[in-house]
């Protein structure tokens, strides 16, 4: 008689031999911090349609799967040149490669940092001086409600460090690349990224996520974020996943006073993806912007939550976020900003616009907003649509054909948001990346 | 140069042009004039190729081949161009880009050697003065933010970049406060050649006394119902479609703007 494994169950069992497998050299915190995450998944299970914040993203497929871990400790050994397509061509960063999860040393490198930046492997922090994370680590990105931070919290085992000391200015900025190889059978990562800026202090950092071959695996990263008062964060989430894998993600972020955060996600790659970013003005006098662009074709799937906590008066945020939905594809935006009682002086705008380039894709767009304070400025909308009729006309009674205008007016959808990233060989990969998703760009290309 | 015959054509399902009859040469420059709803948008626009203007009979033969068989874009290429009486915003496709790809593609089916992008700055940069427009527009989005006037300019300068040898203006006056005008039409006179043929769509005279046709044609009802030299601008001038027996009709829904 066949016994039926609830996927739940399958986890479960999977923590049970995991803990015995770190117990040894595990910090007692960090143990006690995996044990409450799994009760709480355990709790809690994976999300169903029922619950409205996964209304339109259908998790089944990712727990019919058994996925598991990568067995071998440093995964894959991969020539550099492999990874050189995710890479970001001349640009002067410092690189922390992840093959399967695993920290690749021989394909990382650090340039100069200014004194006392930290730029390290989570894994081997945690177990070498696991004291800097405790402050942090399992404390920005909430997993009460959220299975899948619930589950990186028990499992994860390597991930990023980067703590910039009070003052300190980072230029160049710090790229955190994770590749998956899509080995058999299906693997799981849980990538764990934990970004400390303390007061003053600058730096940018770039998050991919890239496949290289067309498998299927499974990516849970959780990338918590605490910018101190008056610091400067520019970050960016560059999703660039095989077709068959799965991508769920958290991104959460703490603002202290007077910091300005921009953060860019961009979703070009996976089957099945869920971003959620969620940010929290910890004090006054803040600005956020967060943009998102997700582009998709064939049979994609991907599901953008945001959540912007306007707890604190006299912060900005402005949040963008453009889908770009071909073939049978669905994008869905849900984004909720909270305006606390207190938060007076808030100032908040939203916007989420979806262009449709097929009749069989799918967007959904709810934007929100609640408002609790009474002296606030606040706006929010969405669209849904099609390329506009007009515009290919106009375009066409010039000379150029009708592929190409589509081609441009597409690409000029996307544009805000290409042109909001700042570091420039990232933004010229991003508009290559963009434009060989459109049918005939060859004049636009000559353009650029 | 163009030969239009017995053209009808429908907007909506509602027969707007009723047999036009129209023959232009070279070098010369037509005015059609005619009250709201006579259809001199829709003839402008079924000769620029709009699709849903819907040709029920007739011909339009240009330079002797069948310009209502071509797509936009080929028309376009064999030298027609259209202003608009509404450009269209393109935020986010810059000015100086647009231009460029469109004078490119035009080259490309002449065979000629596509310009990069200083070659393309030099051609433009004496345009851009006869049409009194600075630098940092060429920068902007495509009609991004521009004032009336400022897109009236804009259409006169691309076609004073493109050189087409049929030009159709498609009341380039409407919203023009009077320095505009004289910059426009100044643009639009520069352009004359004996190569060139225009067509100048309008409903008041006032255009034409800066851009003084060979030609007056009255619309109304869907057809040319006078034809006379420009002193029949003036004629109107004076006495008003109502002189002409022609009651000005309430304005047709305005079809496909944006």
């Amino acid at each position: 008689m066949a016994v039926t494994v609830s996927p739940t169950d399958t986890y479960l069992s999977d923590f049970d031999r995991f803990e015995k497998a770190i117990n040894g050299s595990e910090s007692p915190w960090i143990r006690k911090a995996r044990r409450a995450a799994i009760e709480r998944f355990q709790a809690i299970g994976f999300p169903t349609q029922k619950q409205d914040a996964w209304k339109h993203t259908d998790v089944r497929p990712i727990t019919k799967i058994p996925f598991q871990a990568d067995a071998s400790p440093e995964g894959p050994r991969l020539p550099g040149d492999l990874i050189e397509a995710y890479t970001f061509g001349v640009l002067k960063c410092s690189q922390l490669v992840f093959i399967n999860g695993h920290f690749a040393p021989k394909l990382s490198y650090l340039r100069w940092l200014p004194e006392g930046v930290r730029v390290r492997s989570l894994g081997e922090v945690r177990q070498m001086r696991p004291r800097e994370l405790e402050p942090f680590l399992g404390k920005i990105a909430p997993f009460d409600k959220h299975a899948f931070t619930a589950l990186n919290t028990a499992f994860f085992q390597d991930g990023a460090f980067v703590h910039v000391p009070k003052g300190a200015i980072v230029e160049e900025p710090i790229h955190l690349l994770y590749v998956s190889t899509s080995p058999e059978p299906p693997t799981v990562s849980y990538p764990r990224n934990l970004v400390v800026l303390e007061d003053d202090t600058q730096a940018t950092i770039i998050e991919s996520y890239a496949g290289l071959d067309k498998g299927v695996y499974l990516t849970n990263a959780v990338t918590e974020v605490d910018v101190g008062a008056g610091a400067v964060l520019d970050h960016y989430k560059m999703q660039r996943e095989s077709e068959g894998a799965f991508h769920v993600s958290s991104t959460a972020i703490h603002q202290g006073r007077g910091s300005n955060v921009t953060s860019n996600s961009i979703s070009l790659g996976g089957g099945l993806v869920r971003n959620d970013i969620d940010t929290w003005f910890r004090d006054e006098g803040s600005e956020l912007s967060l943009n998102g662009l997700y582009l998709l074709h064939g049979q994609q799937h991907c599901d953008n939550h945001t959540f912007i906590d306007h707890a604190k008066p006299n912060c900005t945020s402005r949040e963008v976020f453009k889908g770009i939905l071909d073939g049978k594809s669905q994008g869905i935006f849900y984004g909720m900003i909270l305006v606390q009682k207190d938060a007076q002086k808030t100032n908040a705008r939203q916007t989420n616009r979806n262009l449709l380039l097929s009749k069989e894709a799918f967007a959904d767009s709810t934007p929100g907003l609640e408002i609790l304070a009474d002296d606030v400025k606040c706006a929010h909308g969405s669209t849904v649509g099609q390329l506009d009729e007009n515009a290919i006309f106009y375009l066409r009674t010039r000379g150029i054909d009708e592929d190409t205008a589509r081609a441009m007016l597409t690409y000029a959808f996307a544009s805000e948001i290409i042109n909001s990233v700042k570091v420039a060989s990232m933004r010229i990969k991003l508009d290559q990346l963009v434009l060989s998703r459109l049918p005939s760009t060859e004049l636009l290309e000559e353009g650029l | 140069m163009l030969e239009i015959r017995n053209l009808h054509a429908n907007v909506g399902g509602k027969e707007i042009l009723k047999g036009i009859d129209l023959s232009v040469e070279a070098g010369e420059v037509h005015a059609i004039m005619g009250p709201n709803g006579s259809g001199k948008t829709t003839l402008a626009q079924v000769l620029a190729g709009r699709v849903s203007y819907e040709v029920t009979q007739g011909k339009v033969l240009y330079q002797g081949k069948d310009l209502l068989a071509m797509k936009p874009e080929d028309r376009a290429r064999e030298g027609v161009f259209m202003a608009f009486q509404y450009p269209v915003e393109i935020p986010g496709v810059g000015n100086a880009y647009f231009l460029k790809a469109a004078l490119n593609a035009i080259r490309k089916h002449h065979g000629q050697p596509e310009l990069d992008a200083m070659e393309f700055l030099n051609l433009v940069n004496d345009k851009m003065k006869l049409l009194s427009l600075d630098e940092t527009f060429m920068k902007r989005g495509l009609n991004e933010g521009f004032s009336g006037g400022e897109k009236k300019r804009n259409e006169v300068f691309q076609m004073a970049v493109l050189e087409p040898k049929l030009a159709i203006l498609d009341e380039t006056d409407s919203g023009l406060d009077i320095d505009a005008l004289r910059i426009v039409a100044n643009g639009v006179n520069s352009m004359r050649s004996k190569e060139r043929a225009m067509l100048v769509v309008t409903h008041y005279s006032r255009l034409l006394q800066y851009i003084i046709p060979d030609y007056v044609h009255v619309l109304a009802g869907g057809r040319i119902v006078k034809s006379g030299g420009k002193e029949l601008a003036q004629e109107l001038e004076r006495t008003g479609y109502a002189g002409l027996g022609i009651e000005e009709v309430p304005m047709v829904p305005a079809p496909a703007r944006h």
